[in-house]
């Protein structure tokens, strides 16, 4: 990051002070005046802006995604600087796309924008990760990754986060993942009792010691076979 | 990062440096011939957790040792996963509140209120004015809580044990407060889109009011014992630095963020609730350590009693629950004796209220930080997705960067100062 880049919200925020929303309408309303900035700067990438609630959406080409995070981080008349947030939202109808939601803060100039991009179903799931320009992707790609099964390209540790390595069940909040698992409680406890206790290191973590001879067999095995973690 | 400060030390201990800093004199291999010389470049794996009472929870940290120095931290979570926002796409938007509860169950009434507040937004509601001003109450108050849950528990991880005893009691004060008004400590569920499950009993301003007045004695005691004390300063000073930039960029939030230099408070950047009606500072650290986390969160608790002082005066009459018949249960006496409010009463329970179709990701300061909650509606009663963004997870997430290469006994200083609630982290 440049040194520029460090905020003191209120130094280089707009005149006057913010204040509770009021009467926010269901549509329309204020737009951030990001969303024409990057409708000016990257034309066609930018697919639809919608204001919802007092909040502007802006819907982009899944392919330009790293580009447009990164103007919008170092441009000076921009600089969103905070990534609140990365998820993903999967509707009831099977028809709709799935979306991958980004929330971006910048604190200089108090402003909120959602950028998503929609992955359509049957393709495989995948977009760039933004952890090159925000560190804190690093964890909230891991989980989105664990729920809802989106690969994050260049991601430098993409493995499951909130559920154990060895998860088989699948992607807990797609919405075709029943809301008591897919294995029958039968089988889950039988998964449980069936696993080995000590084969609760990370291959990674493995590596620091030099301990190949004292694992598990079934640890032995997976090493043997080179398999790495979240894959 | 260049350290200039001077800290007055009073009970200065033997071996403080001019920083205040305890002296550590690393042992080289040169002094201690006898050692294997091979020995000195071997790494050695050390597992904290997640049955450790120092992790705050299920957190378990595997850490690469060279010596007593930490090489690399691996994190790992999820010990708690139950899977919240999943159970949320099943619910009905008052059913998730007793949800809201559970994730971080030091904050429970302020995550009562951010997920009002968010439902809310999706319906298009405005809730009344006394409804806010008690909103106010009950989220400044989960604060003094959840900072005295912080300051306890870390006081114990670097070995004091009297705050702690010091800080639960008043606590408690502040349970019982909350206990007269919603029946509950901790599981409070306080909330109710469009307003609150009860209003205030009878003489609670008057509690409330002399808790206020003598809080912050505590404070200064608390304040007195600490601040100046040297092996707390020795334990607390100069760890896990993060600086402005980083801090940003990693998504820190809450105090975290504040201690590195960064005044970025949601009252005052996004205000809710009426926060920029409220006359309080946003306390600022300039060192991003443990010890500025440590002031920052201290003169909170005082800024805290200041929002308060200013709620309980202007507390104004009038109804709590918005009078909007698509979210507020009619009075029972209504219910069964004319036929609206049975309608309404009817189709509230069996089919649920119906927002629109739309989405809203809403944010309050909580203890920790940027709390948020997104959720999508799509025209049904349930969410199609309920999402919690957790600020503990974002700021845990920073621990790796935090306590690579400080010594072993500062690795539990620092993961004291994030102040995490597990509950939130794994949801």
């Amino acid at each position: 990051m440049s040194d520029a880049a460090i905020v003191y919200p209120g130094v280089a925020a707009p005149a006057g002070t913010p204040v509770t929303p009021h009467n926010i309408p269901h549509r329309g309303g204020p737009e951030n005046p990001s969303a024409s900035a990057l409708a000016g700067q990257f034309k066609d990438a930018i697919k639809r802006v919608d204001v919802v609630w007092g909040e502007t959406t802006v819907v982009i080409d899944p392919a330009r995604l790293l580009d447009i995070v990164k103007w919008l981080h170092d441009d000076p008349s921009q600089r969103y600087d905070f990534l609140c947030d990365v998820t993903a939202v999967e509707f009831r109808d099977a028809d709709i796309p799935l979306e991958v939601v980004w929330h971006l803060r910048s604190l200089p100039y108090r402003r909120f924008l959602r950028l998503k991009a929609e992955l359509p179903k049957g393709a495989p799931l995948e977009v760039d990760s933004v952890w090159s320009i925000y560190k804190a992707a690093d964890w909230l790609e891991r989980e989105c990754f664990d729920m809802f099964g989106i690969k994050f390209r260049g991601h430098p540790d993409l493995r499951r986060i909130l559920m154990w390595e060895q998860y088989q069940e699948g992607y807990p909040l797609r919405k075709d993942f029943p809301l008591r698992g897919r294995f029958s409680r039968a089988e889950q406890l039988r998964q449980a009792l069936a696993q080995n206790p000590e084969a609760r290191y990370s291959m990674d973590e493995l590596s620091i010691v030099e301990a190949f001879e004292d694992l598990p067999a079934d640890m032995r095995q997976r090493l043997g076979r080179g398999e790495k973690t979240g894959e | 990062m260049a350290d200039t400060r001077t800290l007055e030390v009073e009970l200065s201990t033997t071996g403080l440096d001019a920083q205040g800093r305890p002296q550590r004199s690393p042992l080289t291999v040169a002094s201690y011939p006898a050692l294997e010389p091979d020995f000195a470049d071997e790494h050695m794996l050390i597992n904290i957790g997640p049955q450790h009472p120092a992790t705050h929870g299920v957190l378990r940290l595997v850490l690469e040792l060279d010596g007593e120095t930490v090489v690399r931290c691996i994190p790992h979570i999820g010990y708690l996963h139950c899977g919240f926002e999943k159970i949320g796409e099943y619910r009905q938007y008052n059913q998730i509140i007793p949800w809201t509860d559970r994730e971080d169950y030091l904050n429970s009434i302020g995550n009562n209120i951010a997920f009002a507040l968010g439902a809310e937004r999706l319906f298009g509601i405005e809730i009344t004015e006394r409804c806010t001003v008690l909103r106010v109450i009950a989220g400044e108050l989960s604060r003094i809580i959840s900072h005295l849950v912080w300051l306890g528990t870390t006081c114990i991880d670097i070995g004091a044990f009297t705050p702690f005893l010091w800080a639960f009691q008043e606590r408690e004060r502040v349970y019982d407060l909350l206990e007269r008004w919603v029946g509950a400590r901790l599981t409070t569920s306080a909330t109710r889109v469009g307003g609150m499950a009860a209003d205030i009993p009878d003489g609670w301003t008057a509690a409330l009011d002399g808790f206020i007045k003598t809080f912050p004695q505590t404070i200064e005691q608390v304040d007195r014992m600490l601040t100046k004390n040297g092996i707390w300063v020795g334990r607390t000073v100069g760890l896990g630095v993060m600086s402005a930039e980083e801090a940003t960029n990693y998504g820190l939030s809450g105090p975290m963020l504040r201690a590195s230099g960064v005044a970025y408070d949601v009252r005052k950047d996004f205000p809710y609730l009426g926060y920029e009606t409220y006359d309080f500072d946003v306390p600022v650290g300039t060192h991003g350590d443990v010890y500025d986390r440590y002031l920052v969160r201290m003169e909170e608790l005082r800024q805290s009693v200041r929002i308060l002082e200013q709620a309980l005066a202007r507390l104004p009459g009038g109804p709590v629950n918005v009078d909007d018949a698509r979210v507020i249960l009619p009075p029972k006496s209504k219910a069964t004796s004319e036929m609206e409010s049975m309608i309404h009463h009817f189709k509230q329970v069996m089919e649920g209220p119906r927002p629109p179709i739309g989405e809203a990701y809403v944010v309050v300061e909580s203890p920790k930080g940027e709390k948020g909650y997104y959720m999508v509606s799509d025209g049904t009663s349930k969410p199609v997705r309920w999402r919690i963004r957790p600020p503990s997870f974002v700021n845990l997430a920073a621990i790796p960067k935090m306590v690579e290469g400080h010594l072993l006994s500062d690795v539990i200083a620092i993961n004291a100062s994030i102040d995490i609630v597990m509950g939130e982290i794994d949801r």
